[in-house]
């Protein structure tokens, strides 16, 4: 009976993700608030506080936010079988589609039609990540942090004029993450 | 061995891409344009493109579409378990360490830090995207290879998302239809 019971959560987890996964537009944020949707509101399977400090978890870690999203709640909810199933309903829509995309990319992309309009999008695409560092970097700014105004500035300076790796701007955060948060929790003790 | 390399470069663009969204792009550039040469930066603005158009994270759509283009299904396949390889390990164990201590504060700690360079970083990748569309695919900035059409949808684009508010998607739609229209009228 637990065992025919476990194979119905890991069913219902494959099909609830892969259906997030495959009609979610707009992003890892989404996709969270979606999930919080169907597990707290819907099936009632994770309570309210604790999908959020999974969502936490999921936002904090590296990697694709829908993916990270999806092994939080699988690993709740069924362990390590969980988070396999979970994985594979969130990865699947977007594997097939790109495969489909590469075919049709790579036997249109000379034609006259096909590059015209990507040109064109190309300028449209470049607009919307302008929006979005728009609406980061004034999030930075009205931060009024010092330290993060700071780091903003440099990582563009080596990143743009310098060429710099991006993994070493990344490690290299990492490590004064590190630090403050260590500096933090001796200041509490003293 | 080509299918060890792309889930390498992927696992790296996995482990190393913290904050989600855009976050991604600038290192799936780094590994996939400047490092292999297995996208050329045009190819990699119309991938974008495309996962902006498509759901699923970009980080996932990256990896199907290079490593198909490079080495098949298979190609695809190395590429996105090395993207989410990172991701199963790390949040995994994040995961048990919090139903065990519920305390994440080193994590936040963490991406404070990170945040304000990731916004630096993405516009860094923005700033490529930016240049291929005004000057042409070698990324030569001089005023002769200018193509002032880019240009000007660019400026609608900004003006249609900032100021109308319009769905991204629409914006891009339209931003290719606006560029068939000028190349139909003869423009160039």
């Amino acid at each position: 009976m637990e065992r025919k019971e476990k194979i119905r959560i890991l069913w219902k987890l494959f099909y609830s993700t892969l259906y997030l996964s495959a009609f979610t537009f707009g992003g890892g944020y989404v996709i969270i608030t979606l999930m919080k949707k169907k597990f707290v509101d819907e099936y009632r399977w994770i309570e309210e506080e604790e999908m959020l400090d999974l969502v936490a978890i999921a936002q904090s870690s590296p990697g694709p936010i829908a993916v990270n999203g999806a092994i939080v709640v699988g690993y709740k909810l069924a362990g390590m079988a969980g988070v396999l199933v979970s994985i594979l309903g969130t990865v699947l829509p977007p594997f097939v589609i790109l495969t489909v995309v590469s075919f049709f990319y790579e036997a249109f992309q000379s034609n006259f039609y096909v590059k015209t309009i990507l040109d064109g999008m190309q300028c449209g695409v470049a607009a919307v990540i302008a929006s979005v560092v728009y609406d980061m970097g004034k999030g930075v700014i009205e931060g009024k942090s010092l330290v993060s105004n700071l780091i903003m500035a440099a990582a563009f300076t080596v990143t743009f004029f310098f060429q710099m790796n991006v993994v070493y701007v990344v490690l290299i955060c990492i490590g004064l993450g590190v630090l403050r948060v260590l500096w933090g929790r001796r200041g509490e003790k003293s | 061995m080509i299918y060890l390399q792309l889930f390498w470069s992927f696992l790296q663009i996995g482990l190393f891409s913290f904050g989600g969204g855009y976050a991604a792009m600038p290192l799936i550039q780094n590994q996939v344009v400047a490092v292999h040469g297995w996208l050329t930066q045009r190819e990699f603005t119309d991938l974008v493109t495309i996962s902006q158009m498509t759901p699923g994270p970009i980080a996932i759509n990256s990896a199907t579409f290079v490593g198909s283009k490079i080495a098949g299904t298979g190609g695809s396949l190395a590429a996105t378990i090395g993207c989410i390889l990172p991701s199963c390990i790390i949040v995994s164990l994040l995961a048990y360490m919090y139903m065990k201590y519920r305390k994440l504060d080193m994590m936040q700690g963490i991406l404070n830090t990170l945040r304000p360079a990731v916004v630096s970083m993405i516009a860094t990748a923005g700033m490529a995207i930016l240049i291929t569309a005004f000057f042409g695919e070698e990324g030569v900035v001089k005023l002769s290879a200018m193509r002032w059409d880019a240009i000007i949808i660019f400026i609608l684009a900004v003006a249609a998302l900032r100021l109308k508010k319009w769905n991204p998607i629409l914006v891009m739609v339209l931003a290719g239809v606006l560029e068939l229209a000028w190349k139909a009228v003869g423009g160039h």
